[in-house]
């Protein structure tokens, strides 16, 4: 099958004032599809220079990185928007849901800016259909300040989805939520990585990281361990083993 | 067209959000708008007004005046020096072909009296076939008539003021008017004619035979101006330099000299009056412009603000794949839906001044169609110009700063 993702030797400089900032020094990697990959590393690893490049948010300054088959490495800013619209889903941690706008056209959002665009009604049910895989249908009207953290991030997912991307990336999807509900947000992405969507997640937590199937990590711009997850949490069991220590301590004298 | 409504509908729903930022903000379009709009009905009516006005002199009119225009140096104006008699009046009726009637006229000032009551008015002094040329109808008892002009009779005919001011509610035919202490017998009463293009009251007037009052009255020789009336409008031109070639023989004025007369048709004074109302419009539609161009700044000022706060939605949008032109047209098609729903309560805004001051001080005011059209453009122009600027700053933004700016 064909890798989704396919980095050969990329390289990342930033030119911040004098200095020349070396974010990513020969990253090659290759993903497959059905993959759900953590990347992690500390902070100036260069893990997020390299989520930005896989998200085509950024170019590298060197190297090739093909999505999908397809050479994204040299598109320029309009044609990485469309990439981004048609191929790639965004989880990120801050939510980053528009405010006074429900759920629904939350979710509606990317397929705004499709070229050939579905009609007004396909669009709705496309996008009802998004939330209803995230088990939120019943909340599509709610503006996001009427919603929690785990459920707003629940909507970016549905929005993330519903353009049918090759590709779902997930910035530190968990770094806003308490630990019972980055179970369940877990729980959703395994749900989805087993219906045969390909995810990358960067976050920096070793707990989170186990809930994925293969762990990247990086250190100076490079990737000094690349290994499938042993031990693997699934999000399911962890959830019961907590519940049932809630119980322990309520019921506890 | 479907994208189109879209993205209004989702500039709609921006401007909702901030609705007094908005409110604002269309203030100042709708100032503007409403100032030109104003501006443009009061000139317009102006115009249309000293249009009628000057229409209502007569048809095919052309006034000699006596002395002649200053030109080098220092030259009495017209009427300024008087070189003008009844005779050049006879000459130019009798030897210019293109003439139907002539009036000659004097003016003069003075005290008025009937009973008790007294007033200063103007006193013109014509001929029987003034109020023809002049379509002035006699309301109530007739003219003077040519027999009266030759015997230079004390009879006389009164505008609406003169005659309400001095008989109140009688009817002032066959009433005594004693001007200067003469007594003149009223003949009959003129249609009232409003005020004219300065403010000045038409009706304001007592007419008598010009021999009575050149020779009652002022005792004078010479008269103010002489009216003429040519047959027809393609007339007027030839019989203009007829009357100018004639006067200059008559008044033996060698060629290399100035005429010490002046000869202008209807046209040309028209021309005169209402190039000081354009003059005026356009004074007063240039300081609407300028009200426009504030509202305009004020639209790129909130644009700016709002493209700031928003950078985050922007970075959202174009995460999930909005192009730059995407952007691009977002935030302009919200300053121009700024501007034109401005523009729009502007115009609105505009006739209902102009018609409050053509009810509340009787000022006449005419919006033509074409200006209500050139505004909602303008407006729209305003809106792209202004918007501009802050949607190209928003369109040029980076998708990872942009999701990081806090």
């Amino acid at each position: 099958m064909n890798a989704v993702i396919d980095l050969r030797d990329i390289h990342t400089t930033y030119h911040t004032g004098d200095v020349d900032v070396h974010a990513v020094r020969g990253v090659s990697l290759e993903i497959k599809p059905g993959e759900f990959v953590a990347i992690m590393g500390a902070s100036g690893s260069g893990k997020s220079t390299l989520m930005n490049l896989l998200g085509c948010l950024d170019r590298p300054t060197r190297g090739s990185y093909l999505l999908d088959g397809m050479d994204v490495s040299k598109l320029d800013r309009d044609e990485l928007a469309d990439i981004r619209n048609q191929k790639i889903g965004f989880v990120f941690q801050g939510f980053n849901l528009l405010s006074r706008t429900s759920a629904l056209e939350n979710v509606e959002l990317p397929m705004l800016y499709v070229h050939r665009r579905p009609g007004g009604r396909e669009q709705r049910e496309l996008a009802v259909q998004a939330l209803e895989t995230v088990g939120l249908a019943d909340r599509s009207d709610h503006h996001p300040n009427q919603l929690s953290g785990g459920q707003q991030q629940r909507v970016a997912i549905a929005r993330a989805l519903v353009n049918r991307p090759a590709l779902l990336l997930a910035d530190e999807p968990t770094g806003n939520l308490d630990t019972q509900t980055s179970m369940e947000i877990m729980g959703v992405f395994q749900k989805l990585n087993e219906q045969g969507i390909t995810l990358i997640m960067v976050t920096h937590e070793l707990d989170i990281a186990r809930y994925t199937r293969r762990m990247i990590v990086m250190r100076d711009g490079r990737v000094v361990t690349d290994a499938p997850v042993t031990q693997r949490f699934m999000a399911e069991e962890e959830l019961r083993h907590l519940r049932e220590a809630q119980q322990a301590v309520q019921l506890a004298p | 067209m479907r994208r189109i409504l879209a993205t209004i509908k989702m500039a709609l729903r921006a401007l909702r959000r901030n609705k007094l930022r908005t409110v604002l903000t269309m203030l100042g379009m709708i100032i503007g708008v409403a100032a030109v709009i104003a501006m443009v009905g009061i000139g317009n009516g102006a115009k249309s007004q000293v249009e009628a006005q000057i229409a209502s002199l007569g048809q095919n009119v052309i006034l000699v005046f006596s002395g002649s225009m200053s030109r080098a140096g220092v030259r009495s104006g017209w009427g300024g020096a008087p070189t003008l008699t009844i005779e050049d009046a006879d000459a130019i009726q009798r030897e210019t072909p293109g003439v139907t009637v002539t009036s000659p006229e004097v003016r003069t000032f003075t005290q008025t009296a009937a009973g008790n009551e007294n007033w200063y008015t103007q006193v013109m002094g014509e001929s029987a076939d003034y109020f023809t040329i002049r379509q002035w109808p006699i309301v109530s008892g007739a003219s003077f008539t040519e027999q009266d002009v030759r015997s230079a009779n004390k009879v006389a005919v009164v505008g609406q003021t003169v005659a309400q001011t001095l008989y109140g509610s009688e009817d002032p035919v066959g009433q005594i008017i004693r001007i200067k202490n003469a007594p003149f017998i009223i003949m009959g009463v003129l249609y009232p004619k409003g005020l004219s293009v300065s403010g000045q009251d038409q009706d304001d007037v007592v007419v008598i035979p010009y021999t009575s009052a050149m020779k009652r009255l002022m005792g004078v020789t010479t008269v103010r101006t002489i009216v003429v009336q040519a047959a027809s409008p393609a007339q007027i031109e030839a019989t203009q330099s007829q009357i100018i070639q004639l006067l200059r023989q008559r008044h033996r004025i060698t060629p290399d000299k100035e005429e010490d007369f002046t000869v202008r048709n209807q046209q040309e004074i028209a021309d005169a009056a209402t190039q000081t109302t354009k003059t005026m419009t356009w004074l007063l539609a240039s300081i609407a412009c300028v009200s426009l161009l504030v509202g305009g700044i004020g639209i790129m000022n909130i644009m700016l603000v709002s493209v700031t706060e928003r950078t985050r939605e922007i970075g959202i949008r174009m995460a999930v794949g909005a192009r730059g032109n995407d952007i691009l047209l977002q935030f302009l098609t919200e300053a121009v839906t700024l501007s034109v729903i401005g523009g729009a309560i502007g115009i609105g805004c505009g006739m209902g001044v102009s018609k409050f001051i053509s009810v509340r001080f009787h000022w006449p005011t005419l919006t033509p169609v074409v200006w209500i059209g050139a505004a909602f453009v303008v407006s729209a122009a305003v809106g792209i110009f202004f918007g501009f600027y802050p949607a190209r700053k928003a369109s040029q933004l980076d998708p990872i700063d942009a999701l990081r700016y806090e």
